[in-house]
């Protein structure tokens, strides 16, 4: 006779789920292995390299001015910027110094980018927590900033506009028209971003108190950008070690000290107001001069280390140059925000549940491309 | 008591909540209605097969790489092989001959094809930055589907087309 087996139906039982590669509040082909007791999450791994392009051993194959343009494909949502990490580490490496002009165009592209990234993730974010309207609301204002880049750059997503030496072609000439346009339009909207989600207390109750990073976790993690800053680490590239025209402006660095889901958003909430500031304070006063200075059509950087960082969308992205003074670099290596930023989503969301960690992961904001290089 | 006191504090927090709910609900409500009731003002899609005629791309979009052809069926090419080198996904390929030139009796630089593949071209603009004679620009055409990834590669050059007269390679 066969043993009797009494299943105790109250007893819980830890089991393995995916959530991912194809799901779609993941963002992108992340896969997570969880570990699940009921809903109460118990571990999280990530697993990656799905979108995975060799991006770094391809710059070792490229040449200096072939890089830029496959930075596009790292941080899709902040390409211009990191365009211009490549271009000032090269340009540093060159001792080349810029034209005024360049500097403040690529700081008001570089701000225009970091809206665009923010209206994209409060739109994702409003829908991944249940909201629908954020999704459209936020893809309206994007779409003016989009048009921005067309007109000027021909390419709205992947943009290749910097390269090293400036930029590639002078901006047009409806560019400050249409950035004011913007900027007058982006005040009245912005307002409404609040009404719609941030003072809804269904919202609210879904992200306050919801995955807690404490400031000594978000620097031994490595966190930066808005996850850092809502911990009351204060990372900011762009006040730290100021690049390009940031030095010429005054904007407040946006901080929380609460460290949980909610202050993320509202970090990156006053984040686009600063961005607002920063594009008015230069929009009115970019400078008469050439848009860059002639390269030879070989470059070849001396031989040495050289590193540069920048303030993306997402947190700091640095780009280290190992040159053997060579027209290829010997080694390329890109310090990505979101691979720092994924390695404490275990931290932060072990104890809560699975609706908790949609929450979780669209604060942090990761871009999967960028992980994954 | 102290438990009395507890429940009846959580007891107004969830009638409280039930309010601020229904309160936040209708002023998001309140926001989407008034774009609902001006639609008229603020409507921002586009019908897009319907307004193929007057729907316009910006003078510098990126939709693919093409060689202006004139009226005499000449281009401005020379065949020095910038685009090719700098492009950095060898999109681009030119296969040249050195043919008689009619006019200096010399042997010069002709190209017989300039092979442009679509499907592998990332638009970076890198080749129409490094052309030294402006033979090749951005087209505006962004409908590029076709049913086999064949028809992506492309001959930019038209049949029994020459170089232009007084085009001459900066070199």
């Amino acid at each position: 006779m066969e043993p009797i087996v009494v299943n105790n139906n109250f007893k819980s039982e830890e089991y393995f789920i995916n959530m991912g590669p194809q799901h779609p509040a993941t963002h992108g082909v992340l896969r997570l292995l969880l570990t699940i007791d009921g809903e109460i999450i118990k571990k999280v791994e990530p697993d990656l390299g799905y979108i995975h392009r060799s991006i770094e051993k391809m710059c070792e194959r490229d040449s200096y001015q072939q890089i830029v343009h496959l930075t596009d494909r790292m941080d899709y949502l902040s390409s211009n910027i990191n365009n211009e990490a490549v271009c000032l580490a090269i340009e540093n490496a060159l001792q080349l110094e810029v034209p005024e002009r360049v500097k403040v165009i690529r700081t008001i592209i570089g701000e225009l980018t970091r809206i665009a990234s923010h209206t994209l993730w409060w739109g994702v974010m409003g829908m991944d927590v249940g909201a629908f309207t954020t999704f459209f609301y936020g893809f309206r204002d994007r779409e003016m900033i989009n048009d921005i880049f067309e007109e000027t750059c021909g390419a709205r997503l992947t943009m290749n506009y910097n390269m090293p030496g400036g930029l590639m072609f002078d901006i047009h000439p409806n560019f400050i028209k249409r950035t004011k346009e913007f900027v007058a339009h982006f005040k009245t909207k912005l307002p409404e971003y609040d009404a719609l989600l941030t003072n809804n207390i269904i919202f609210q109750h879904r992200t306050k108190g919801v995955g807690i990073l404490t400031k000594e976790d978000a620097i031994s993690f490595g966190a930066s950008g808005p996850v850092g800053r809502a911990s009351g680490y204060s990372c900011d590239v762009r006040v730290h070690h100021p690049y390009s025209a940031l030095d010429k402006v005054k904007f407040k660095e946006a901080m929380r000290t609460t460290g949980d889901t909610f202050a993320r958003y509202e970090v990156r909430i006053e984040e686009m107001w600063e961005s607002l500031s920063i594009i008015e304070q230069l929009i009115d006063n970019i400078p008469e001069g050439d848009y860059k200075v002639a390269t030879n059509a070989v470059i070849k950087l001396p031989k040495g280390e050289f590193y540069q960082r920048v303030e993306t969308a997402r947190g700091e992205l640095g780009v280290y140059i190992i040159s053997t003074g060579t027209k290829n670099a010997h080694r390329v290596k890109f310090r990505s925000p979101g691979f720092s930023n994924l390695s404490l989503l275990n931290h932060i969301s072990v104890g809560s549940k699975i609706g908790d960690l949609v929450a979780i992961m669209a604060t942090l904001d990761l871009v999967i491309p960028d992980i994954d290089r | 008591m102290a438990w009395l006191n507890n429940s009846i504090l959580e007891d107004m927090g969830y009638f409280s909540d039930i309010y601020q709910g229904i309160k936040s609900l209708l002023t998001g409500m309140s926001i989407t209605g008034k774009y609902f009731l001006n639609f008229r003002k603020g409507s921002i899609t586009q019908q897009y097969p319907e307004n193929r005629e007057t729907l316009k791309m910006f003078e510098r979009f990126r939709g693919e790489v093409i060689m202006p052809h004139d009226e005499n069926n000449e281009h401005r090419c020379t065949g020095c092989q910038a685009c090719e080198i700098a492009c950095p996904n060898g999109t681009i390929e030119i296969i040249w001959d050195r043919q008689l030139d009619e006019e200096s009796g010399k042997k010069k630089k002709m190209i017989d094809k300039h092979i442009y593949r679509l499907g592998m071209c990332t638009m970076c603009g890198l080749c129409i930055e490094a052309c030294p004679t402006d033979a090749i620009k951005w087209g505006q055409n962004f409908e590029n589907s076709v049913y086999d990834r064949k028809y992506l590669d492309r001959i930019l050059n038209k049949p029994g087309s020459k170089l232009m007269k007084g085009v001459e390679d900066k070199e």
